[in-house]
């Protein structure tokens, strides 16, 4: 497969977590607003690209026996980098985000990457593959974020958007309209894959 | 004593650490089909959750914040939830292989669930001292073990009934898990 091919199948036919069902906590909990969606899978991102540019360039090196140890330490390498860069940079987000910047560490997308491509693949497909899945999750929080804003508080980025009269349903950043929301749009998904399946007979 | 009894209904209904607080949902969904194994993850958790904590808060209390290590705690507890989840999964081997082969599938799937580390953060966050902490994380893990145990009992009935084809699978677990989290919302307001 090229390079360009690892890099777009991430946007669709293995977007996190729409497709490939991983990180569903990060993704549940901090959709409340697109913003912060979006915050979470540029973190997300970079952690991503980091690890997968590191293990790639070790693949060789790391025994066989220890790799998930040396996996985790790398990326938890890359998750403190993010973790201290936002707290000076990016505080209100960072305050946002919580406890779930460290949670990145076992968000199990990066792990999986880890183990399933970078390992086994050169450098640069290994970039594209990083990039990819990391901009694919981050479409996916900010989609999931807009939805839940839009119909929980009415706003788009934090600006009110929907008409005048119209009564925001609270429950939709709240936990369970998280989990709904998420079901439906997986359900959606479904049901688009079906079509694309048919049309290609 | 009421501190504790409070703090075990915030832990397991107000504040369940799946269905209001969203930590290690993937195993959740995962785990969820068949009633035996859902009862052993949950055993495996509460297990793992509690050991973590209290090795964690140790480490927090006796080596990160005196020598100005804070930063490091993100890689500090990922490493002992790693060699501890290890360490447990080679002793119960050695010595109570009944119990290593109930919970012994489960537990390398413990170290990526985010539960664990969730857990031993948020008791460091609110400043726990070391018997609350360990109090803290039992019935925190409890509760998750009660939300997995309740999903797993309608999973295993949504399995014989009619849903729509899109809807099969995860995506109407994640329905269920909602109604699920609306239910346990009604407890909101008893301990903040």
């Amino acid at each position: 497969m090229s390079v360009a091919r690892e890099f777009t199948k991430g946007l669709w036919d293995e977007i996190p977590p729409f497709r490939l069902v991983l990180g569903l906590c990060p993704t549940l909990a901090v959709t409340t607003a697109a913003q912060n969606g979006m915050g979470m899978g540029l973190a997300t991102t970079f952690v991503l690209l980091g690890s997968n540019v590191l293990i790639s360039l070790l693949r060789n090196v790391i025994p066989k026996k220890v790799r998930i140890a040396a996996y985790i330490v790398v990326i938890a390498s890359f998750v403190v980098i993010v973790e201290l860069s936002m707290q000076a940079y990016f505080y209100p987000l960072y305050k946002v985000l919580g406890i779930f910047i460290p949670l990145i560490v076992v968000n199990c997308i990066i792990l999986g990457r880890a183990e399933a491509f970078a390992s086994k693949n050169k450098l640069l497909p290994s970039i594209a593959d990083g990039l990819g899945i990391g901009l694919g999750f981050t479409l996916s929080l900010t989609f999931l974020g807009a939805v839940r804003e839009l119909i929980g508080a009415g706003t788009l980025f934090g600006r009110y958007v929907m008409w005048e009269s119209f009564q925001p349903l609270s429950i939709m950043v709240k936990a369970p309209g998280a989990f709904v929301c998420l079901g439906l749009i997986l359900c959606l998904m479904n049901w688009i894959g079906a079509m694309q399946k048919r049309r290609q007979g | 004593m009421s501190e504790y009894l409070l703090l075990l209904v915030s832990a397991v209904f107000v504040n369940n650490i799946i269905l209001a607080r969203y930590l290690g949902n993937c195993p959740f969904l995962g785990v969820s089909n068949r009633l035996d194994t859902a009862v052993g993850m949950s055993m495996a958790v509460v297990f793992v959750i509690t050991l973590a904590s209290a090795a964690t808060w140790i480490v927090q209390t006796y080596v990160l914040t005196p020598f100005d290590l804070e930063y490091l705690q993100t890689i500090a507890f990922i490493l002992i939830i790693a060699t501890l989840v290890q360490l447990v999964e080679m002793f119960l081997q050695k010595s109570i292989p009944t119990l290593y082969r109930a919970l012994g599938i489960f537990l390398p799937l413990i170290t990526t669930n985010c539960a664990v580390l969730g857990v031993a953060v948020l008791a460091i966050q609110n400043e726990y001292g070391f018997v609350k902490t360990i109090f803290f994380a039992f019935v925190s893990s409890v509760g998750y073990g009660l939300a997995l145990i309740l999903l797993t009992g309608i999973r295993e009935r949504l399995n014989v009934a009619p849903i729509p084809v899109h809807l099969k699978g995860t995506s109407i677990g994640l329905i269920t898990v909602g109604l699920l989290a609306l239910a346990f919302l009604g407890f909101a307001g008893m301990v903040h």
